[in-house]
This record gives C-alpha cells, sequence and structure tokens, in this order.
C-alpha cells in the first residue's frame, strides 16, 4: 500500500464531510420520523427527489435561483407532510405496516417523476455549479458548501427546538409516552401533524441540495436508501445531531477507504461501522 | 339415399368453406412479436430509446405492408430492469401469448435471461446491445451490437491505434473502472493491451457500481497525472466522475467513458473531448445511407414529442434499429417464420444495415467488431476513427 500525499488525503476527507453532509441532511427528516412517529418512512427519499426535480424544474426550465427554491418548496412539503399524516392517521397505521405503505408511496412518486420528466437524465444549470473556493491548496465546492451549511444549521434549529421550546419538549415526551403526555394534554394528534409536516419539508431541502450537486434520474431513489438508513440507525433515531455526526463519520470513512485501500471498498464501510455499533454498543443504534 | 348424398355434399361444401375461410383469418392475423423492455427501474433511460426504436420500425414495417403480406404486432412487456422477471415474461410470451417471434430486452442481464427461455423453446433471438460475447453460447441468438467475439482485446486496441496516430501519443494511463460486469471485463481488456502497447500503468482502480462519491477518485487520478484516462464507465458514472474533477480543477488530458449516458456526456462542459465507442451516429457515411437517414429524421422528431433530454441518434438507438432490420431480413429472404429457418438464414448470409454489413459466422454468433471511436466536439459526438467512418473533416482533439 503506498501512501498518498498529504494534499490528496485532506481533498479526500473534504468530498466525505460534504458528501456526509448530504447524508445527514437526507437522514435528519427520516430520524425524527422513525423515533418520534414511529413510522418508517420510506416515502422521505421518493419526497427527496420530487423536491430535486421541482428545483430543477424552478431553475433550468423557468430560470428561477435554486436557493429561491428554498422558500417556495419546503412551505410546499410542509403541507404535503401534514397531509401524508392524516392519512396514515385514519388509517391507523402501525411501524412495520408504515414500511410497507411508504415504499407502496415511493414507487407512485417515482413513477409520478417518471411521467412527467421521463426516465430519461437531468442536470440542473445553476450558476452556482461552477463556483468553488480554493484555500490552501483544497478546493471548496460552493453547492457541496451550501449542502454542509444548510445540514448544519437545520440539524442545530431542529436541536435548540426539541431541547428549548415547549413544542420540542411536547414531541419528546409523546415519543416517550403517548398515553401519559395525553394525560398532561398535549395534542398528539396536532403534534403529530406539525412533525410530519417538517420532516417533508426538511426532505425538500435535502432534495434541493441533491439537484445542485448531482444529475438526476428517477430511479436513483432507492440507491440513496441503504447507507441513509445506516446513517440514522448510527446517529439515534429521533436525534437531531446524530444522522449529521453519522453522515460525516460515514463520508469520511468511505473517502479515506477510497483514497488508502480502492474505491470498491467504500460501499462496506457504512454496514461494517453500523454493525461494529450495533457489537459493541447494542443499545444506541 | 339420395337425400343422403345431398346432405354429405353440403356437409363437405361447409367444411372446405370454413377450412378456407380458417386459412384466410390466419392469412389475416398479424404476426405477433414479443419483447421484454426496462420500461421501469434502474434501466429505464436507456430501454426508453429501445421502445422508441421499436414503435418508430413496426409503423414503418407495417406502411411498407407488414411482413409475408401481414401486419406486424409488436406486445412488449416492462420487465422492470429485473432479469429474473425478464425469464418470466419472456416464458408468458412463448408459452401462454405463443408470439410468433421473439425480439431481445434491454441489457446484457434480461437478455442472458429471455436467451435461456429462447434456448428452451428452440425460439430465435435477436438482441440489441448484449455485452459480454463470451457468455452467449445460444446457437440460435444474434447480436445486433456488432462488437466482434473478443471485445475486450478489438476494441482497446482500436482506441489506442487512434491515439497512436496522434501527434503526441499518450504514453502513460490511468485505468478507472466501475465493477459493472460487462464493462469491467473491457476494463480489465484495456489494461492488457495498454500493457502490451507498452503504455505505463500509472493507476488502477475499480468502483462499485452505484458509487456516490466520486471525489476521492477524481483526487487520486489528478495526483497521478496520467496522459491519458480510460474511464471504465456506464450512465452518469463518467458525468459524475467529470463533475468532481472539475470541482477540484483538474481536465484530463485525454479521456475515454467506455459506455456513458450519450446527453448528458455531449452536452455537459466537462465532457468535452471526451472519447467513447460508437457503431452509429448522424453524419455521413451513416447517414448517406437513406433509410438510416429516414431513420434519423423519424427518431429526432418522435424523441422530442417524447420528451427526452437527447434526442439523437447513436448506439443504443442504431443496434435496436439493426435488430429490426435483421428480423426483417431473415423473414423476407426466408419467407417464413420458423425459428430454425430463420437462424440457418442469419448464420449463412450477411446482412446489410444503418451500423454496417453484419455477418454471424465468428465465435458465438458473432461476428466483426464495427466499433469506432466518438468524441464530444462542440457539444456533439463525431466519429474520429478510423477515418473512413469519421465525420467529413472530424479529427481526434488532443490538448
Amino acid at each position: 500500500m503506498t501512501l498518498p500525499s498529504l494534499s490528496l488525503l485532506l481533498q479526500s476527507i473534504l468530498s466525505g464531510i460534504f458528501i456526509g453532509g448530504l447524508y445527514g441532511m437526507i437522514g435528519l427528516g427520516l430520524g425524527l420520523s422513525w423515533g418520534l412517529l414511529r413510522q418508517i418512512n420510506l416515502t422521505h427519499f421518493g419526497f427527496v427527489f420530487l423536491a430535486a426535480y421541482l428545483c430543477y424544474q424552478m431553475t433550468s426550465v423557468w430560470g428561477v435561483d435554486p436557493l429561491l427554491a428554498l422558500l417556495i418548496l419546503p412551505p410546499l412539503f410542509l403541507g404535503i407532510g401534514v397531509g401524508m399524516q392524516w392519512l396514515l392517521g385514519r388509517f391507523r397505521i402501525s411501524p412495520f405496516n408504515s414500511l410497507l405503505v411508504t415504499f407502496g408511496l415511493t414507487v407512485m412518486i417515482e413513477s409520478l417523476i417518471q411521467y412527467v420528466w421521463t426516465a430519461d437524465f437531468r442536470k440542473m444549470q445553476s450558476s452556482y455549479g461552477e463556483q468553488k473556493f480554493v484555500i490552501g491548496g483544497l478546493y471548496l465546492p460552493v453547492p457541496e458548501l451550501i449542502t454542509l451549511g444548510l445540514a448544519i444549521a437545520l440539524s442545530f434549529a431542529i436541536w435548540a427546538a426539541m431541547r428549548f421550546t415547549d413544542l420540542g419538549k411536547a414531541m419528546r415526551a409523546m415519543a416517550e409516552d403517548g398515553p401519559i403526555a395525553a394525560a398532561f394534554g398535549i395534542n398528539q394528534r396536532a403534534l403529530s401533524f406539525i412533525l410530519s409536516g417538517v420532516c417533508v419539508a426538511l426532505a425538500s431541502v435535502a432534495g434541493i441540495c441533491f439537484a445542485l450537486t448531482f444529475t438526476l434520474t428517477p430511479t436513483q431513489i432507492f440507491a440513496w436508501v441503504g447507507v441513509v438508513f445506516a446513517v440514522v440507525m448510527l446517529g439515534g433515531l429521533g436525534t437531531a445531531l446524530g444522522p449529521l455526526t453519522a453522515g460525516i463519520i460515514i463520508g469520511v470513512s468511505e473517502a479515506i477507504a477510497m483514497v488508502l485501500l480502492a474505491p470498491s471498498w467504500a460501499p462496506i464501510v457504512s454496514f461494517s461501522l453500523l454493525i461494529g455499533m450495533l457489537l459493541l454498543r447494542p443499545g444506541k443504534a | 339415399m339420395k337425400r343422403f348424398k345431398w346432405l354429405a355434399a353440403a356437409a363437405i361444401v361447409l367444411g372446405l368453406g370454413w377450412l378456407a375461410g380458417g386459412a384466410a383469418q390466419a392469412q389475416d392475423k398479424p404476426i405477433r412479436i414479443g419483447s421484454t423492455l426496462a420500461l421501469t427501474g434502474p434501466l429505464s433511460a436507456t430501454a426508453q430509446v429501445h421502445k422508441l426504436v421499436g414503435d418508430i420500425y413496426i409503423e414503418d414495417l407495417n406502411k411498407r405492408g407488414g411482413l409475408l403480406g401481414r401486419k406486424v404486432e409488436w406486445i412488449v412487456l416492462d420487465d422492470q430492469s429485473k432479469p429474473d422477471l425478464a425469464r418470466t415474461l419472456y416464458e408468458q410470451l412463448v408459452t401462454s401469448d405463443k408470439v410468433d417471434l421473439l425480439m431481445g430486452p434491454y441489457a446484457t442481464g434480461a437478455i442472458l435471461s429471455a436467451m435461456s427461455v429462447a434456448q428452451r423453446y428452440n425460439k430465435i433471438l435477436i438482441h440489441h446491445t448484449f455485452g459480454i460475447p463470451s457468455m452467449a453460447k445460444y446457437d440460435m441468438h444474434f447480436p445486433a451490437w456488432s462488437l466482434g467475439p473478443d471485445p475486450a482485446t478489438s476494441v482497446p486496441n482500436t482506441l489506442f491505434d487512434a491515439l497512436a496516430a496522434l501527434p503526441k501519443p499518450p504514453k502513460t494511463i490511468a485505468i478507472v473502472t466501475s465493477k459493472f460486469p460487462s464493462v469491467h471485463f473491457m476494463s480489465l481488456g484495456a489494461r492488457e493491451v495498454a500493457k502490451k502497447r507498452g503504455l505505463t500503468e500509472v493507476l488502477f482502480l475499480e468502483w462499485e457500481f452505484g458509487n456516490r462519491d466520486f471525489g476521492p477518485i477524481a483526487a487520486r487520478v489528478k495526483d497521478a497525472k496520467p496522459d491519458f484516462v480510460f474511464v471504465g464507465d456506464i450512465g452518469l458514472e463518467g458525468n459524475m466522475l467529470l463533475e468532481a474533477m472539475k470541482k477540484i480543477d483538474y481536465e484530463p488530458p485525454l479521456h475515454f467513458h467506455l459506455y456513458p449516458a450519450p446527453g448528458p456526456m455531449a452536452t455537459g462542459p466537462e465532457g468535452k473531448n471526451a472519447l467513447s465507442v460508437t457503431i452509429f451516429e448522424e453524419h455521413p457515411p451513416y447517414t448517406s445511407n437513406p433509410q438510416a437517414a429516414k431513420f434519423v429524421a423519424a427518431f429526432n422528431e418522435r424523441a422530442k414529442a417524447a420528451g427526452f433530454a437527447y434526442t439523437h441518434v447513436e448506439v443504443q438507438a442504431a443496434a435496436s434499429y439493426t435488430a429490426w432490420q435483421l428480423l426483417e431480413a431473415a423473414v423476407v429472404a426466408t419467407k417464413s417464420l420458423d425459428d430454425k429457418v430463420l437462424a440457418e438464414w442469419l448464420k449463412t448470409h450477411q446482412v446489410p444495415t444503418i451500423q454496417g454489413t453484419l455477418r454471424f459466422d465468428r465465435g458465438n454468433n458473432y461476428g466483426d467488431d464495427l466499433m469506432r471511436i466518438k468524441q464530444v466536439q462542440d457539444g456533439n459526438w463525431v466519429t474520429v476513427w478510423p477515418k473512413a467512418n469519421a465525420a467529413p473533416g472530424a479529427v481526434l482533439r488532443a490538448p
């Protein structure tokens, strides 16, 4: 094994941090709905891609700045999230069944995307795509910086909201013991609507970040499920900072494996870390 | 007795009439050709090209009178990009739908599945884009994608011939490749050929299909400083790698991509001067064939109407069209729908197609390797090697 140069190693670690930020961004909403609503919401991935395509449409076809999409899409998706929660609540879907139902919904979203934008590849061309900073010989592309910045900001915002606001405390209480929380006057139904809406809105932000960096194709939806599930489980269900931390750990580990060993080792990393965590600290994942 | 004779005569007349009517009805019945395509799932972006080409060909064929005086009906089922489902659906096409002929699915995995069903029922199978000739053992399969029997050697040789003709040929090479089955063996072949031709390998990397982060790979290629980068990629992988290279201000001096998504590579700024392989592009000498020119015009129009991001004919569309040409040529020449008769004819005859003349008399029913080298020039793919197939005035561009 030949040791890589320091600049190669640092550039690769940066790349791992950036992709880890995206893992964390996608995992944030998924982990919250899994941990607090007890829903394994596969539709989250569908919403990420739907938002990415809508962002593509707004930017490439209608000429809207992609960052403006951050003001338009999250409120829209918040409404979709509330609607979905109303639907799931109406049929009293159990956590396991939520996996099946949301899988079906994801397939429907995939078909919808394919119907509207075809199965062809779509690449969003934005003014941010070309921009980058160079610091000490290391390259920092602007789209990745935006993604990482949003991931950090939103993770801390959610963490602070959960910790310091009455609404956040009520949500944690609801997740801890629903009936007791209800006895203290917490309106579980209203809280679940808000939480579901927020999670889907977070998915839309992740989608915008995704469109900034990646070429889109509808069938990529399921390619992200494995690694993001590992991120959520490693980070801890229902935690706000966990997915981002786990995402960056996995991203950097994958990048180091690619540089020191071979790129083909990268996919093994996320699940090896998860298995290691389950073995060493079984209660944490 | 007399009355009985009359009754018998009437019965015979009615019987003959019924038989004649039945025969006429059989003549009127369309010829049914069955296939599957990956209309959904990860391969659907390319499979939609095959669907459009099939629709165009069948419509045109029926306008020209169909086959053997009968209309042609194409039954196409969605295999969802799953080879196991393709196997089940081909069984259904043969045993339940009882189609007259089969056409291959997309892509290599599904074609292998279809081939095993075709073999079980002794059906001829013409297919578009099978990538691993050594695995195609069935004696009644016919490839429309003219790779030759040993593409892992012949294709890299064509590529390195093109590079050797440059004023300053590359001396060092980095080979980075996906482990996708029909790609990986070609990259390993390129590695061997490069070694034999005296190129110094400065980097060899493999990644799993579905890799998301190309940043570290791009950084390693930049660090290795090769004269030439051979990228064993499929679909969007090449674009993802080039985008990652661009983010670290690296532009490979010369770069080849095995099976890139043609649209994104040609239209993306990072795809500038990218090399790849082809069997057909939208320029002379290919479009000097009137049938090819007509097909190109129809495809451009229909692809635009269907909302395709890339509306030009290239490898996939041309291979698909060729497959239908082969089927039509065999049926017309033999005036038969008998699978064995059709297969025997194809084995012993050469068929002119839009990509050139195809024959099937070498290893595993493969013929000549008709793969040529193309390059992205000014946002379009143009053939640059060999010179006989190059677009008018086009030469391989190198920095």
